[in-house]
C-alpha cells in the first residue's frame, strides 16, 4: 500500500503483513520522523508504523548516547521516547512512541542526539564509559565546592535529560471532573472487563479506565484464548461495547490510573485529544479525580527482558511487544528474528510469527529442559530450540545483526545472524497502584515475585497483578471480585450476566531474575538493567561492592528505576542483582515503594482549569470600575486589588502620593476601605463575648459609639486590631485588617465553641456585605452631609468614634466617625451593590472641595505620620500590646480575656523589650529602608549588637521630611538619643522620637 | 449647616455583580440570580418553631437540606445545627420578621454579600463537578439538596433546585472567578 503525505507518495510499510493484524489497511495516515515522510495506518501507534517502515532506531540514550529501538508496545516503554512536534508552541518531549497513536500530518522527532539520530557526537560517552562508573557525579564533580553551581550543575544538565521542554505557553486547554462511583476498575483487560461486567450487572456506578484506545489488554497479542466460544479479543470487545451502553458505567478509555490516595482516592489522566489531528474544540486531557467506595486493580503484568550485553541494540525487543506488533497491528519486526527466553510466553511470540512467514532463526532457552505444548509445538515447525543457553552478546550497529549464544555452563559461542532479538524473562505483576495505596507486598518465592499481601484501603486486585497466571483462573476471580464489591457496595442486582467461561488459553509461568552470563564483570560489557536511565548490571554491583547495601542507597547510587518510566521493567532485576551481590534474599534486600505518578503526567493535566485568570480569584470591591476608570495602579493585598496610587498624567508614584497626602490634610481624600473586614457580632451575650476576644473593656461602650479594639492570641501578642461599633446593646460591628479577616473570624468562631460555647452570641462575616467609602480631612463632613439623610452630623450629636444608621444617597447606611488619617473622617458603609453610586455621589460632591481620591500607599503614610501602626507591619507576632505603646488599650479592670495569661509571662514583661518609637533621619531628606537593623555604635567591629528595625518609612509631604517607625530595645528610654543604620553603602545616623509626627496634640479629628 | 445642601441625590443606582451576563455553552446555561434578600440566621433548637412561623418558611433540621415556603417565594437552606440561609425576594424584610418571633436568634441582613449564579441543562451536574468534589448524582444530592462546600478555590453555597438546575450563591467578590470556571467547565460538560 501507500498513501500521499505532504504531495509525496510514500513507499510501502515493508514489514507490514498484508491479512494479518486488525488494522483497516483502507485507512492510510502519513506522519514524519525526523522530518522523513512515512506511511502507516488508521490505528496503529507511531511505534508500530515505524516498525512497519523498518524503523527500529528511535532515539539514543541518556548517558551513553547509544542507539535505541523500540522495546516495549505499552506504557511500560523505557526506550522509544521522542519529541511530538505539532506546531511551535506544541512540543511535547519524551513522548512513548508506543503509546502516541498515529493521527494524520503527526510529526516526531528523535532526541538526545547532534547532530543526527544515525552520527551523533554525543556518542563518545559511550567509547568513555569506563570513566562514567556508577556515582560518577558524586564522585567526581566535588572540587572546588563554588563550581558545582556555576561550572558542573548547568553543564550536566545542559548534557544531560532526553527531551527539549517547550519554551512557549501552552495553548491547550485541559479540564478536570471529579467522579463518584461504587466499583472502579483499574485496567481493561480479560479480568478488568470482568470485574466490571459483573459490578455493573448490580446497577451500581461503574467507572472502568484503561489506558489503551481500545480496552482488551493481554488480548491484543494472546492468540490462544477462547472465552464463551469467542476469541479473547473479540470476547473483549464485545463486552466492551456492552459495558459502554449501560447507563451506570463510566466507560474511559486512553486514561491512565496514575496516582491511589487516602480513602479510595483514585486520579486518572485522559488523554482526549491527543490521538487526533484536528482536537478541534476538545480539551488536551482530562483530570478525573475519583472517590471509589471500592477499587479492582486488574494491572496485569510486564515482561521483563533478559539481561546481556548488547541487550540494548535497536531489533532487541520484549517477546510480548513482537507478538503485539504482529497479531495486532500486522508488523513483523523483522524478517531473521532470535529468541532470547526462560519462559514458555516468548516460543507463543516466535510461533506466531513463523506461521506469519518470519523466519525465526532460534529459540534459546535459558532452562535446561524446557517441556510443554508450546516448545513442542515450535519444534514441529522447524524451529531450532537452543536450551540451557544463553545470548552473550550482540553484534550490529544501529540495528541488531547477529546475537552470540553460549552454553550456561560456559564453552565456545556461536553466532547467530538476526536482524531482531525477542526476549522474555517472565513476568512482572503491575503492583503500583497497590503500592501507592499503602498495602504491603509479599515475596512469591515460588514465582520469584512480589505479589499483593496485606490491603490498606477498600480493593482487591484481580487477575495477572494478582499473580493468578492462567485465564480461567483470572476471569472467575475478577468475577467474584466485582460482584462482591458491587454488593457490599450496596448494589441489590439487576440483569444478571453470566460468568465468562474460558475455552481455551496460554500460561506464561515461569522465568528467571537477574543477569545471564553475557552480563559478566568486564569493563566494555554493558548488560543494560534499566534502559531509560543507562543503568547496568555492573553499576549495580559497583554499587553494592562501594557499601550501599539497602535497595534505597543502590536505586539513588545508580538511578536504576529512577526514570520517567519507574523501572516497570527493570526494578525486579535490578533487586536480584544486587541481592545476589550482597548474597541475600530478595525480599531482604527489599522493593522500593512505588510513587505518583505511574505514568508521566502533564502540568496541564495537573493544573487543569487554574491557569491566567483562574490560577487564584481575584477579589475586586464594588467600585473597581471606577479605579480603573480613574487611572489606578493596583496593589495586591491578599486575593483583593486595591487601589494604591492614582497618578495624574506626568505623576510618578511619589509625585502621585505626595500629593494625595497633601490633599487629604489641606482639604479631603476620599478611600476604598471595603477590602476591610467586618464581623457582626449578635446575641444577648455579644458584650461579654467581645470583653473575652479583646483587651479592652466593651461593657461601659454605649450603642451608637466606637472603640479601637486590640485582639492577642493566647500567647500575648498582637493579633490584630481594628474598630468596632456598637449598633445596639446586643450587636456590634467589628472592623479587622483586610489581611486578617478570614483568620479572625476563624479565631473568634474557634474560641466560641470550644471555649466559651455557654455565650448566645453568633458570627456573620459582613465583609461583602457593605460596600466601604472612607471620606477623611478638613471638609470630609461637608462632602458627606448632602448625602445624608436621618443622621445628625453636628459634632455634638455626632462625636469622632461613633457610629449611625440612616441613609445615605437613598440607601440604608451605616455612617462611622472614625480616622486612620488623624483628620475628621467618616466611614460611609452602604450594601455592596450600591457601592459604585454612592461612591460616584461622594466623589461629585468631594470634586466641589477639592479633594482627591487616595489609595494605599497614601492611607500608610498618612497613618505613620499619626503613629497609628499596621498589625503585620509594625508587628510581627511578637509584639505586645504595650510594646506596640498599645498598653493603653488593656482594660487594667479586666479579670479575664484572651492573651491575659501570656501577657504576665517573665519574658513579656521584662526590661530591654522592643518597643515601637520613631525615627527622624538627621538628614531629612533621607528615607529609611524599612527592615534595616539599628545599632547604637556604628564603629563596633562586626557582628555587631542590633538594637531593632525600622518596620515602617516613609517620605512624609505633610512634614517634608521622613518619618519612620521602628522597633527598638528600650525604645521609649532612648528619645532624643541618636542611634545608626548602617547600610552597605553608608552609615545613617537617627534620632528616637516618639511615633507622632503631625497634630501631636491629635485636635484634627475633632475640628 | 449641612442641611442646606439636603437631596442632592435620593436614590443611587443599584449595580449587581454580574448583571448583564448570560452564557450558552453546550448543554449549560449560566444566569445571574435576581436580587434576592439574604439572611444570614443562627438561633438555637428551641426558636426553631417561633421562627418558622414568623418567616413562614419551616427551618429544615436535617443536614444538607432545604424548606421552601407554601407560595414558593423563599426557601430556607440549612448550613449548619443553627445556621440557616433563608432566600426571598429582594426587599423583604426577613430580618424585621425574625425580631417578631420573640425568640433568641440572631439574624443578619447579607443581600448584597453573595451573588448567585444558575446553572442549568442537561450538563448543570457535570460542569459543577469540574470544581466540586462532592458526589453530586441525583441519589446522594437530590432536588432540594444544599451544601456549603468548594467550588474550585472558591467557597460557595450550592442547592438543586431541579433534576438539572443549581443555584451556586456565592460572595460577591468570587462572583466573577466561580462564573469563569463554570463557563470554562460548561464547555466541556457534554463529555
Amino acid at each position: 500500500m501507500g498513501a500521499v503525505f505532504a504531495g509525496r507518495r510514500l513507499m510501502a510499510e515493508a514489514y507490514r503483513i498484508s491479512g494479518v493484524g486488525r488494522l483497516d489497511e483502507a485507512q492510510p495516515v502519513g506522519f514524519t520522523f525526523d522530518g522523513k515522510s512515512y506511511g502507516g495506518s488508521a490505528g496503529d501507534t507511531l511505534a508500530s508504523a515505524l516498525l512497519a517502515n523498518g524503523v527500529h532506531l528511535v532515539g539514543r540514550s541518556f548517558k551513553y548516547h547509544r542507539p535505541r529501538g523500540i522495546v516495549s508496545a505499552g506504557a511500560e516503554e523505557p526506550n522509544a521516547l521522542v519529541g511530538l512536534h505539532r506546531d511551535a508552541a506544541r512540543k511535547t518531549p519524551n513522548v512513548r512512541a508506543t503509546v502516541q497513536e498515529l493521527y494524520n500530518g503527526l510529526a516526531a522527532v528523535s532526541q538526545n542526539r547532534w547532530p543526527s539520530l544515525g552520527f551523533d557526537v554525543g556518542a563518545v560517552n559511550d567509547l568513555a564509559s569506563p570513566l562514567f562508573p556508577a556515582g560518577f557525579y558524586y564522585k567526581t564533580f566535588m572540587w572546588p565546592k563554588s563550581a558545582w553551581t556555576s561550572l558542573y550543575e548547568p553543564r550536566i544538565r545542559a548534557a544531560a535529560g532526553l527531551g527539549v521542554a517547550p519554551d512557549k505557553p501552552d495553548p491547550d486547554r485541559y479540564s478536570a471532573r471529579y467522579a463518584h462511583c461504587e466499583v472502579l476498575v483499574v485496567g481493561g483487560g480479560a479480568a478488568g472487563i470482568a470485574a466490571a461486567l459483573a459490578a455493573a450487572q448490580s446497577g451500581v456506578r461503574v467507572i472502568l479506565a484503561d489506558e489503551q484506545a481500545q480496552p482488551g489488554g493481554a488480548m491484543r497479542f494472546e492468540r490462544g484464548a477462547v472465552i464463551d466460544g469467542q476469541a479473547g479479543w473479540d470476547w473483549t470487545q464485545e463486552a466492551v461495547a456492552r459495558l459502554a451502553r449501560m447507563d451506570n458505567v463510566r466507560l474511559l478509555t486512553r486514561t491512565t490510573a496514575f496516582g491511589y490516595y487516602a480513602q479510595n482516592f483514585v486520579a486518572l489522566a485522559e488523554r482526549v485529544s491527543d490521538h487526533l489531528a484536528e482536537p478541534g474544540d476538545l480539551p488536551r486531557e482530562r483530570l478525573w479525580q475519583v472517590r471509589a467506595k471500592k477499587v479492582v486493580l486488574a494491572t496485569g503484568a510486564i515482561e521483563r527482558h533478559m539481561v546481556f550485553d548488547g541487550n540494548d541494540r535497536p531489533g532487541v525487543m520484549l517477546a510480548s511487544a513482537a507478538r503485539t506488533y504482529l497479531n495486532h497491528y500486522g508488523v513483523a519486526v523483522g524478517r531473521h528474528v532470535g529468541v532470547y527466553t526462560a519462559n514458555d510466553s516468548a516460543y507463543a511470540a516466535a510461533i506466531d510469527l513463523k506461521r506469519a512467514g518470519v523466519g525465526i532463526a532460534a529459540i534459546v532457552d535459558w532452562r535446561d529442559n524446557p517441556r510443554g505444548g508450546v516448545v513442542e509445538e515450535a519444534r514441529a515447525l522447524g524451529i531450532e530450540v537452543l536450551h540451557g543457553r544463553g545470548v552473550a552478546t550482540t553484534g550490529g550497529r544501529r540495528r541488531i545483526a547477529s546475537m552470540t549464544v553460549v552454553p550456561k555452563a560456559g564453552g565456545g559461542g556461536r553466532v547467530v545472524p538476526v536482524d531482531a532479538l525477542l526476549m522474555s524473562s517472565g513476568w512482572t505483576p503491575s503492583l503500583h497502584l497497590f503500592s501507592q495505596s499503602r498495602g504491603k507486598v509479599a515475596f512469591d518465592a515460588v514465582g520469584q515475585r512480589f505479589l499483593p499481601g496485606t490491603y490498606a484501603q477498600d480493593c482487591i486486585c484481580v487477575g495477572a497483578g494478582n499473580g493468578t497466571d492462567d485465564l480461567a483462573t483470572s476471569l472467575r476471580e475478577a468475577f467474584a471480585a466485582g460482584e462482591k464489591a458491587a454488593r457490599e457496595a450496596g448494589g441489590d442486582g439487576g440483569d444478571k450476566v453470566s460468568r465468562p467461561r474460558v475455552e481455551a488459553s496460554e500460561s506464561w509461568a515461569g522465568g528467571m531474575l537477574g543477569a545471564g552470563p553475557g552480563a559478566g564483570s568486564g569493563t566494555t560489557v554493558k548488560a543494560f538493567v534499566d534502559y531509560q536511565n543507562d543503568v547496568t548490571a555492573k553499576d549495580i554491583r559497583l554499587a553494592v561492592k562501594e557499601g550501599m547495601h539497602s535497595i534505597e542507597h543502590v536505586k539513588r547510587f545508580t538511578t536504576t528505576g529512577m526514570a520517567t518510566d519507574q523501572g516497570k521493567t527493570s526494578n525486579l532485576h535490578g533487586l536480584a542483582i544486587a541481592a545476589d551481590a550482597l548474597k541475600k534474599e530478595i525480599p531482604e534486600v527489599g522493593l522500593t515503594t512505588f510513587r505518583a505518578p505511574y505514568t508521566p503526567v502533564t502540568f496541564g493535566a495537573m493544573v487543569n482549569h487554574a491557569r491566567g485568570p483562574l490560577f487564584e480569584p481575584t477579589r475586586q470591591t464594588a467600585m473597581h470600575g471606577w479605579h480603573e476608570d480613574h487611572g489606578a495602579v493596583f496593589e495586591d493585598v491578599g486575593q483583593w486589588k486595591r487601589p494604591w496610587y492614582y497618578p495624574r498624567p506626568g505623576e510618578d508614584m511619589r509625585a502621585a502620593v505626595a500629593r494625595e497626602c497633601r490633599t487629604v490634610r489641606a482639604a479631603a481624600g476620599i478611600f476604598d476601605a471595603s477590602t476591610l473586614g467586618k464581623i457582626e457580632v449578635v446575641g444577648p451575650d455579644a458584650v461579654r463575648f467581645m470583653e473575652l476576644l479583646y483587651t479592652n473593656p466593651w461593657a461601659k461602650l454605649a450603642p451608637g459609639r466606637c472603640r479601637y479594639g486590640v485582639m492577642l492570641r493566647e500567647d500575648g501578642f498582637l493579633y490584630d486590631d481594628g474598630v468596632v461599633g456598637r449598633l445596639a446593646e446586643d450587636r456590634f460591628h467589628v472592623t479587622t485588617t483586610t489581611g486578617g479577616a478570614p483568620r479572625v473570624l476563624h479565631h473568634m468562631e474557634d474560641y466560641l465553641q470550644t471555649e466559651f460555647p455557654h455565650l448566645d452570641v453568633w458570627l456573620t462575616s459582613t465583609t461583602e456585605q457593605w460596600a466601604v467609602i472612607a471620606v477623611q480631612g478638613p471638609k470630609a463632613r461637608e462632602i458627606v452631609a448632602p448625602l445624608v439623610e436621618g443622621i445628625d452630623l453636628t459634632d455634638e450629636a455626632m462625636p469622632h468614634m461613633s457610629v449611625r444608621e440612616g441613609t445615605i444617597c437613598g440607601v440604608p447606611a451605616r455612617l462611622f466617625r472614625m480616622s486612620f488619617t488623624g483628620e475628621r473622617g467618616y466611614e460611609i458603609n452602604v450594601p455592596a451593590d450600591y457601592g459604585e453610586a454612592v461612591w460616584e455621589a461622594v466623589w461629585a460632591e468631594g470634586e466641589k472641595h477639592g479633594a482627591c481620591a487616595y489609595g494605599t500607599e497614601t492611607m500608610h503614610v498618612l497613618r505613620a505620620e499619626k503613629g497609628f501602626i499596621i498589625v503585620g507591619q509594625d508587628t510581627d507576632g511578637t509584639v505586645t500590646p504595650d510594646d506596640a505603646g498599645l498598653g493603653w488599650a488593656t482594660g487594667k479592670k479586666k479579670s479575664d480575656f484572651v492573651g491575659i495569661r501570656g501577657l504576665k509571662r517573665p519574658d513579656l514583661v521584662a526590661s530591654g523589650r522592643k518597643q515601637l518609637v520613631g525615627l527622624k533621619t538627621k538628614d531629612p531628606q533621607t528615607v529609611l529602608e524599612e527592615g534595616a537593623q539599628i545599632v547604637a555604635d556604628p564603629d563596633e567591629p562586626v557582628p555587631m549588637r542590633m538594637l531593632g528595625h525600622v518596620t515602617s518609612s516613609y517620605w512624609s509631604e505633610n512634614c517634608s521630611r521622613s518619618i519612620a517607625l521602628a522597633l527598638v530595645a528600650d525604645g521609649r528610654d532612648r528619645m532624643g538619643e541618636t542611634l545608626y543604620v548602617p547600610m552597605p553603602d553608608r552609615t545613617i545616623a537617627v534620632e528616637v522620637t516618639a511615633t507622632v509626627f503631625f497634630d501631636e496634640k491629635g485636635e484634627r479629628v475633632h475640628g | 449647616m449641612a442641611k442646606a445642601a439636603k437631596a442632592v441625590q435620593t436614590s443611587a443606582e443599584r449595580r449587581p455583580k454580574l448583571a448583564g451576563r448570560s452564557l450558552k455553552a453546550g448543554n449549560v446555561t449560566l444566569t445571574p440570580a435576581e436580587p434576592a434578600a439574604r439572611l444570614a440566621l443562627r438561633a438555637p433548637q428551641a426558636s426553631i418553631a417561633a421562627l418558622s412561623k414568623a418567616l413562614g418558611v419551616t427551618l429544615p433540621q436535617t443536614p444538607k437540606s432545604s424548606a421552601v415556603s407554601k407560595d414558593g417565594a423563599r426557601t430556607a437552606l440549612w448550613l449548619g445545627p443553627d445556621e440557616w440561609l433563608i432566600v426571598a425576594p429582594d426587599g423583604t424584610d426577613l430580618a424585621g420578621e425574625a425580631a417578631g418571633a420573640g425568640a433568641l436568634h440572631a439574624a443578619v441582613d447579607i443581600a448584597h454579600r453573595n451573588a448567585a449564579i444558575l446553572v442549568e441543562g442537561a450538563g448543570a451536574q457535570a460542569c459543577l463537578a469540574a470544581g466540586c468534589p462532592q458526589d453530586l448524582s441525583p441519589a446522594a444530592f437530590p432536588v432540594g439538596a444544599v451544601s456549603r462546600t468548594v467550588f474550585g478555590k472558591a467557597e460557595i453555597v450550592l442547592v438543586r433546585t431541579g433534576e438539572d438546575a443549581f443555584r451556586v450563591e456565592v460572595w460577591r467578590s468570587f462572583a466573577d472567578y466561580a462564573w469563569t470556571l463554570l463557563a470554562e467547565a460548561a464547555r466541556d460538560a457534554g463529555q
